[in-house]
């Protein structure tokens, strides 16, 4: 290269790494997140990413349920608040189709995509383009009392069935000291009863619809699943479980008053955490149960950033999300807070890792995580991609009246007969009316 | 008569009155006390009522997180600006139909409560897409005008009660004596209906303060008053109790201060009229 050449080449650089961080200086981007351990724990970090690059970040933290009606307002109206929003596996591939989504086709190199988990890529993709990085990915697993259930004289299997749950739950259920054997949802909800509800009847060989989108509550396997759910829950469960979501259950298991939780694998950080836990010493961890029909009860979720195709600082949300989904933010946090809470189920790198495998609950949630197909969740064939959820946009406001009629019939309010009739009705109705 | 009231039924009135006070004291002392916990004790079972080791931690992580005098400062201004200006537009509405009321006034009181009875949610759309329009999206005057088109009729139907208590003469008198209009409604009605518009002022203060519908749905950053910081610590999952108090004790102080200095104003508006 001649000298000139150089000098050309230099003083362009320059120029451009002048402009873009002038550029930079005056960029602030909107971020619109969960509440949780994980997202709170970035925006703690968020300060070196602006050293970094100078581009400034503002959170909106909200509830869930909260967040996700504002930002399906804001997006769908192009409304353009925010720059960054977090959503899951359930509306990335509907908003992508849509065109609501920046596709997140030119990420850089060293950010390395396929180092994310084949099953999460999956998931956040849709026709083979990814929409969504995930910061954290979560399957659900079993999590047991190791001293509950060795005074019980039973060893729990790495794969049980849902048959040996049961009466390993009947077998540390303890009335007189207020040990429930089992603690599962039945709150009423979607993201709550409902995910696990329809997990579990996954196992048990029910389906939401068949290859028509005709609705299946009125076929034996949902019959089963709800019969079996109450009857083991009425057997061990903790009083009033029909109203019990994952924060209530996390309570009653980190106070030592369940022998078994299954729920979503992020739970595992909490309950072995000493600070929050009475019990982090004897927890141990097991497959989601099956029925020996060649499907897990376990479901696949994950966290994941998008941009939507309203914002204008499209290049900015990108940076950040490279940074916050990216190897280097797991070292980072692992550095300061300790392998056990870095965000967990997204990169493959992270179940390499010795010091992460090391972990006691990190392999049992990469094999839970591995195990689960959203593509191939049913035992019968289905028209719907999704493990606790059929990725169609009518599906929220399906399942949020379905789990309700569930949750009535755990209540006692209503016989199983009627719930799963009512789910029937709601579900054909609503599909009719949406075109199905 | 006067009833001749007893030493005992004196006793138990007040003790009742002093239970129900409690009652509904209870769940703030419960979210104060809660904010003063740690993660741990705030979700022990059974739980503890002043036997736990108090900390301030969380309020320490909620000020440490948030930008809490951004949110005040908007939630005054919101509150405040919807109020204000929803007095000025309610005075000489609520004067017109209490003292000039046509045939159709109490259809149109009633026409206007019954704008209350629509569900927001059924109106986020439409509002939402004018907001956008109008670029004025997170924006503190567009809650300003929101809130204050929302609470303006319970604002009217306040004003009208308390001057259908006032006698019209006093006012004829007045415009004999020559009083214009203006005159009439600021120096000769305004001051008689003193208490009511405090009350007024006060009622209307406290639930534009309250409001968590639109405040949410149409705020991110700029203008995000205390709804929306109260919010940004609610969680269905994790451990975030002792922090969502800490914050709603933050977040109801400010108001709960205000309400106990003018609790007099405040009972004296509201029973204005009562008794005869």
């Amino acid at each position: 290269m001649s000298s000139k050449t150089l000098i050309r080449t230099t003083s362009a650089l320059a120029l451009c790494l002048t402009a873009s961080a002038a550029l930079a200086q005056d960029t602030t981007i909107t971020i619109a997140t969960v509440n949780n351990g994980d997202m709170i724990r970035m925006q703690g970090y968020t300060d070196q990413f602006t050293e970094a690059t100078g581009i400034a970040v503002e959170w909106v933290t909200l509830e869930e349920n909260v967040l996700r009606q504002r930002v399906t307002t804001d997006i769908t109206t192009n409304g353009g608040q925010f720059d960054i929003m977090t959503i899951g596996m359930y509306e990335t591939p509907i908003w992508g189709a849509n065109g609501w989504l920046v596709p997140l086709d030119n990420l850089s190199e060293e950010y390395n995509v396929d180092d994310i988990l084949p099953a999460m890529r999956g998931g956040l993709s849709h026709e083979g383009t990814l929409y969504a990085a995930p910061f954290y990915g979560e399957s659900s697993m079993v999590m047991y009392r190791t001293d509950l259930m060795e005074a019980a004289g039973l060893e729990m299997p790495e794969a049980p069935t849902w048959q040996f749950i049961r009466e390993a739950a009947a077998a540390m259920t303890d009335r007189e000291n207020d040990i429930n054997g089992i603690c599962l949802r039945g709150k009423a909800g979607w993201g709550e009863g409902g995910a696990f509800i329809t997990a579990m009847s996954n196992s048990f060989g029910a389906r939401w619809f068949d290859m028509d989108w005709n609705a299946q509550f009125d076929t034996q396997p949902w019959l089963d699943t709800l019969t079996f759910f109450e009857g083991m829950m009425s057997e061990s469960g903790p009083a009033g479980y029909a109203t019990n979501g994952f924060t209530e259950n996390l309570n009653l298991f980190n106070q030592g008053l369940c022998g078994m939780w299954i729920d979503a694998t992020v739970a595992a950080s909490f309950v072995t955490n000493p600070e929050d836990s009475e019990v982090a010493d004897s927890v141990g961890f097991a497959l989601a149960p099956d029925n020996g029909l060649g499907v897990r009860s376990n479901w696949l979720w994950a966290w994941a950033l998008a941009i939507p195709a309203g914002t204008q600082q499209s290049d900015a949300a990108l940076q950040f999300i490279e940074w916050a989904t990216s190897s280097d933010y797991i070292e980072l946090v692992a550095e300061n807070e300790g392998w056990a809470n870095v965000p967990p189920g997204a990169r493959t790198s992270l179940y390499e890792n010795p010091n992460y495998i090391s972990v006691p609950f990190a392999q049992m949630t990469l094999d839970s995580i591995l195990s689960a197909d959203p593509n191939n969740s049913t035992v019968e064939p289905s028209p719907y991609v999704g493990i606790q959820f059929a990725a169609i946009p009518e599906f929220a406001g399906i399942a949020s009246e379905v789990s309700q009629e569930f949750s009535a019939f755990y209540a006692g309010q209503q016989t199983v007969e009627e719930a799963l009739a009512n789910a029937q009705a709601i579900t054909s109705e609503a599909m009719e009316a949406a075109g199905y | 008569m006067a009833r001749a009231v007893t030493t005992q039924r004196k006793a138990l009135n007040t003790a009742v009155a002093w239970i129900i006070g409690l009652l509904i004291f209870f769940p703030i002392l419960w979210t104060i006390l809660t904010s003063f916990k740690t993660e741990a004790d705030a979700i022990a079972n059974p739980p503890v009522l002043f036997a736990f080791d108090w900390t301030l931690e969380n309020y320490a992580e909620v000020m440490e997180r948030s930008n809490y005098g951004r949110f005040l400062s908007n939630s005054i201004i919101i509150a405040g600006g919807s109020t204000i200006l929803g007095i000025i537009i309610a005075v000489p509405a609520a004067w017109s139909m209490a003292f000039v009321p046509s045939k159709r006034t109490k259809d149109i009181l009633l026409w206007m409560l019954s704008t209350k009875m629509l569900p927001a949610v059924g109106v986020l759309y439409p509002i939402y897409l004018l907001c956008i329009q109008l670029g004025v999206l997170d924006n503190r005057f567009a809650l300003v005008v929101i809130l204050m088109l929302i609470n303006l009729p319970i604002i009217v139907w306040m004003l009208y009660t308390y001057f259908k208590e006032i006698p019209g003469e006093i006012l004829e008198a007045a415009r004999m004596d020559g009083a214009s209009l203006k005159e009439e409604i600021l120096y000769v009605l305004t001051p008689m209906a003193v208490p009511g518009i405090a009350s007024t002022l006060l009622l209307n203060f406290i639930l534009a303060w309250n409001e968590a519908f639109w405040t949410l749905n149409l705020t991110s950053v700029d203008a995000a008053p205390l709804t929306a910081f109260i919010a940004s610590y609610s969680s269905p999952e994790g451990l975030f109790f002792a922090k969502l108090s800490a914050a709603s004790t933050m977040a109801i102080a400010p108001i709960l201060i205000l309400g106990w200095f003018s609790q007099k104003q405040l009972v004296r508006g509201l029973t204005f009229g009562a008794v005869k």
